[in-house]
């Protein structure tokens, strides 16, 4: 009980603390809102998922890198994370100043506004930034009050990715990776991380409606014990709990893992391997994403970061990032390109441009102790997510 | 003071010594006279730098389990308090995860000590001087190679389509499906420590003098009751300084779990904890764990005069 | 200690020499497995090969953060065995010449870094380390790193060096005494030719558990990138995995010579590289041996 007056307390600071982030920010860099770019300092160091950051090292025409590097002068130096949790921790070290930039998810960005480790940016500075596609311009998970904390990257779903040869006929639902008697039990694959929880309770908003989960990150109690009873009786059936992204690769390509939860990058890695897979967005929806590259408080290199989400915002290069990871660009502009090259697959596949697509992807956030509606604050937060998730790995 | 002859038989004296000549004197003399000072000397910096760095970081470790961390900003805050340890008592999981873990290293450590003993008996008793030189090298060579690399190959190795289905398949035995299990972590295990038990067991049993193991022989014991009467006794301190580091490094790895397992570990869940979940204290509380359980063990260990023979 | 010839009965000789060969195939076996896969064509990790290629070992070639990794690590295994070696050998004389409370207790605490569960005492170093920082301003660099390794390298040399003080007559050093030297003659010209291949072969040890130190190495690194950190990193990234296979099929032969050396200096002595590159004491019939001329 203790801990819940705790949480909530805490709640509350965040939220008031959110709330005031208008008037004087929590990091104070509202005062120190850049203004212009300055030299770039040489270098850069970045924290980023795996395949954001490509410099020609896994398919030399695929290189993002090396023509920014020529252009500014800035050497990346990039470190890739596996999950949210890992890349908040990463922005932290050094007392923030070892790393100037993250592609944070929409569950650590808040994280990172509310405990000061990111700056306000200034979008004036990003040229393309007023291409960006309407539902991305504000959104909560990087603006607070009008300031723009980050500029948008990509954005995808936590896509269905099966065996072709193996999973027949193809699958519609997620039933497969959750149901006790699934015929491919001890060889489905799931996300290692707290958030994953949030998958559960997308399967439980639509087959289980007497819960009314609503917001799958934020659930009461009784939803959350729910959501972690179906992930224990999922936990049988998992391969590995995969956070690398080979981790997931591997078993898929040696047959060892045929169903799963992937990010679009999976799919595009398999398939350039001439492996049998394919990816569906089943009915039920997914969970998914959208990044946001966001600089730090204490970047020892801010110019180069301005430098890079400049590059990185820009059309060509949205284009590019989309057609090897196969994640969706924010910039709508991209699409255009996108569309010109592989054709109808930018819609049918990527639907690039399409802002109600996005907003049917249940983006990841911070699970808050504040629910946000009527509820009030209700919900469970974070930590209870993490300790609740140990439980479920505990026990495979 | 050297005195020189020379050919005509006059002695010579040797120049008078230089002034660094005679500071080293002085403070040779100060040494031989007090024992304590050069003790000091020998023993200060040594006792310094452990003490310090060391026993002071692992106090300092044991310090941080008593504080929390912030649950919205992250950050360690000092509110001293037995919190962690209740959660860790509360909770079953940490329970089910730190029992599994010590199963798994006594598995290991039963089955490298199992591997180990014929290999150390073949090269300290049977096999010829070149013929153990040779295994000795062979038994250490793969320490040098990459730690990870090797747990990777048993990855490769395992996973369906590696080099064990495609032999068995090859044999017309089916398949197995390995891959991402405790029997891969406890095959795993088994192969990376294996040379770390198996040098201190060849060095137990190399001391056997052979009279002894001539004079069961006489007394009429057959191979196998001398091997389990006079030979296992002899040789147990030196299976149990091996049996040390099979113990400890199955009891805190965090890498490998993660490569070959599909489970959590004691590590898994500290290493998490720190580098993920940025919770320090807990993770630093969990620590206790695997220390306290190695301690114990050391102290046994040290008890069978396992130290003697490390 | 050689034998003439063994007195166990040839069907207990058999059996062990069986078992020694299919034991040394399970060890062999996953290294071949690498060196094999270094010559991969393809990046995938599938079996069997699709053939022989050596691309690979052109883009290690190429692969300038490999060397920047090689050079850290062998700057940190320099480092590590320089203090290794002056630590555990005034340790080792310590212990060897006086009798003092908590004798015993020395050998214990020394070994402690390396019987202690890697990550516990990883945990540890970085909590002093993250203190210094917030004290002293310590930060994460190849200090941390040196710092780190030489706290458990320190007792393979301590061990190797004990060793070889126990099989040294220490009349030699009275001798040396006797005959005018002072402390530091006697320890250049006596004592010091005495434990010198002990020191090398604590030497070599120390450096090789320095050079592919993972475990805790990945608490006191910060940002430095050494060669089993590179490693780490690279393994998840499928295009740079059958790289990782070519150092370290590289790191594999290359290090055959320092194992024979090693292995080759601690025989000589009568004993031999046992538990974490700790040197066991020779029975007591080789120790009167080395004792008579």
């Amino acid at each position: 009980m203790k801990r819940y007056r705790a949480n909530l307390i805490a709640s509350v600071a965040v939220v008031l603390v959110l709330a005031a982030c208008g008037g004087t920010t929590s990091s104070g860099q509202g005062s120190n809102l850049k203004q212009s770019i300055g030299a770039g300092e040489g270098a850069l160091n970045l924290v980023a998922w795996v395949g954001y950051v490509e410099s020609g090292k896994t398919d030399p025409k695929v290189d993002w890198v090396t023509p920014f590097t020529n252009q500014t002068g800035c050497k990346i130096n990039v470190k890739f994370a596996d999950t949210s949790d890992e890349m908040v921790t990463l922005m932290r070290q050094g007392g923030g100043t070892q790393w100037d930039g993250v592609s944070a998810s929409g569950d650590a960005t808040n994280r990172l506004i509310a405990h000061g480790d990111v700056a306000e940016v200034n979008t004036n500075l990003i040229p393309d930034f007023k291409d960006v596609i309407q539902s991305l311009q504000s959104p909560r998970h990087n603006t607070i009050n009008g300031h723009h904390y980050g500029v948008p990257y990509m954005y995808g779903p936590n896509v269905l990715m099966y065996n072709t040869d193996v999973v027949k006929p193809a699958p519609t639902s997620w039933a497969p990776t959750w149901d006790a008697n699934s015929p491919y039990k001890g060889k489905v694959a799931a996300y290692d991380s707290p958030i994953f929880v949030a998958d559960a309770a997308l399967y439980l908003k639509a087959h289980n409606k007497s819960l009314g989960i609503t917001d799958v990150y934020e659930l009461t109690s009784k939803q959350l014990d729910a959501a972690i009873a179906l992930l224990k009786v999922q936990a049988p059936l998992i391969k590995k709990y995969w956070a690398a992204t080979t981790d997931e690769t591997d078993p898929f390509s040696s047959g060892d893992m045929v169903i799963g939860t992937a990010w679009p990058y999976q799919v595009s890695f398999l398939k350039s391997e001439k492996k049998p897979v394919a990816a569906v967005v089943p009915s039920e929806g997914a969970t998914g994403w959208a990044d946001t590259w966001m600089i730090s408080s204490h970047a020892q290199h801010p110019n180069c970061m301005y430098q890079w989400m400049k590059w990185t915002e820009t059309p060509a290069v949205q284009d590019q990032v989309a057609e090897f990871y196969g994640a969706t660009p924010s910039n709508a502009k991209a699409c255009d390109i996108l569309r010109k090259n592989i054709g109808d697959s930018a819609d049918s596949d990527y639907h690039c441009g399409d802002n109600t697509f996005l907003k049917n992807i249940a983006l990841w956030k911070t699970p808050l102790q504040e629910c946000g509606d009527s509820r009030g604050a209700t919900c469970t937060d974070y930590t209870i997510w993490q300790q609740k998730w140990q439980e479920v790995r505990g026990t495979k | 003071m050297a005195e020189t002859l020379t050919r005509t038989g006059e002695r010579l004296a040797a120049p008078p010594p230089s002034a660094v000549r005679r500071l080293r004197h002085a403070i040779g003399r100060v040494l031989y006279r007090i024992p304590a000072a050069r003790l000091a000397l020998l023993l200060g910096p040594i006792l310094l730098w452990m003490v310090v760095i060391y026993l002071g970081s692992l106090g300092l470790l044991f310090v941080t389990s008593f504080w929390r961390q912030d649950s919205v900003t992250g950050a360690i805050v000092q509110n001293w308090g037995l919190t962690n340890y209740q959660f860790l008592v509360q909770e079953g999981v940490y329970r089910t995860i730190a029992i599994r873990t010590v199963g798994i290293a006594l598995a290991v450590t039963v089955t490298d000590i199992v591997l180990a003993i014929p290999i150390a008996y073949y090269a300290a008793r049977i096999a010829s001087p070149r013929v153990r030189t040779l295994l000795l090298l062979s038994i250490v060579l793969p320490l040098w190679s990459s730690y990870l690399v090797r747990v990777y190959a048993w990855r490769t190795i395992l996973s369906g389509d590696g080099v064990l289905n495609w032999s068995l398949h090859h044999v017309h035995l089916g398949s197995v499906n390995l891959g991402f299990s405790r029997w891969s972590l406890w095959i795993v295990f088994s192969y990376l420590w294996l040379p770390y038990v198996t040098l201190p067991v060849y060095a137990a049993l190399e001391r056997i003098p052979n009279s002894l193991i001539e004079a069961s022989t006489d007394l009429g014991a057959r191979w196998r009751t001398t091997f389990r009467r006079v030979i296992l006794p002899i040789a147990f301190p030196g299976i149990v300084a091996g049996s040390i580091f099979a113990f400890s490094l199955t009891l805190g790895d965090y890498i490998a779990p993660d490569l070959v397992g599909d489970t959590e570990f004691i590590g898994n869940v500290i290493y998490q904890n720190v580098g993920i979940a940025n919770n320090i204290p807990f993770a630093a509380a969990y620590a206790i764990v695997p220390a306290l359980v190695m301690g114990v063990y050391l102290l046994i260990a040290r008890q069978l005069k396992a130290f003697e023979a490390l | 200690m050689s034998r003439d010839r063994a007195i166990e009965p040839r069907s207990v000789q058999l059996g062990m020499a069986v078992v020694t060969g299919l034991v040394l195939l399970f060890l062999y076996v996953p290294l071949l497995v690498i060196m094999l896969y270094a010559f991969n064509p393809a990046r995938s990790q599938a079996w069997p090969l699709p053939g022989l290629s050596t691309r690979w070992f052109t883009a290690t070639w190429n692969n300038a953060d490999v060397r920047t990794a090689l050079l850290t690590s062998l700057k940190a295994g320099v480092g590590a065995t320089t203090i290794a070696l002056i630590l555990g050998s005034l340790a080792a004389f310590a212990v060897h010449r006086f009798r003092f409370f908590g004798r015993e207790t020395v050998s214990f605490i020394l070994i402690l870094p390396l019987a202690l569960p890697g990550i516990v005492t990883g945990m540890a170093l970085n909590s002093t380390i993250n203190l210094g920082g917030e004290l002293i301003g310590l930060s994460f660099s190849l200090w941390t790193i040196i710092i780190g390794h030489a706290t458990f390298c320190v007792v393979v040399v301590y061990n190797n060096v004990i060793a070889r003080l126990r099989r040294t007559a220490t009349s030699l050093v009275e001798a040396s005494s006797d005959l005018g030297a002072d402390g530091i003659q006697t320890f250049r010209y006596v004592i010091l030719p005495n434990i010198g291949t002990a020191l090398m072969a604590g030497g070599l040890l120390a450096f090789a558990l320095s050079f592919d130190e993972i475990i805790v190495t990945n608490f006191t690194s910060g940002s430095e990138i050494t060669l089993p950190k590179w490693i780490f990193n690279n393994l998840r990234l499928p295009n740079q995995r059958p790289v990782v296979n070519v150092v370290a099929s590289i790191l594999l032969l290359a290090s055959l010579i320092p194992v024979y050396i090693a292995q080759r200096l601690t025989q000589e002595s009568g004993g031999l590289v046992s538990g974490r590159g700790a040197v066991v004491p020779a029975n007591e019939d080789a120790v009167e041996q080395a004792a008579a001329p």
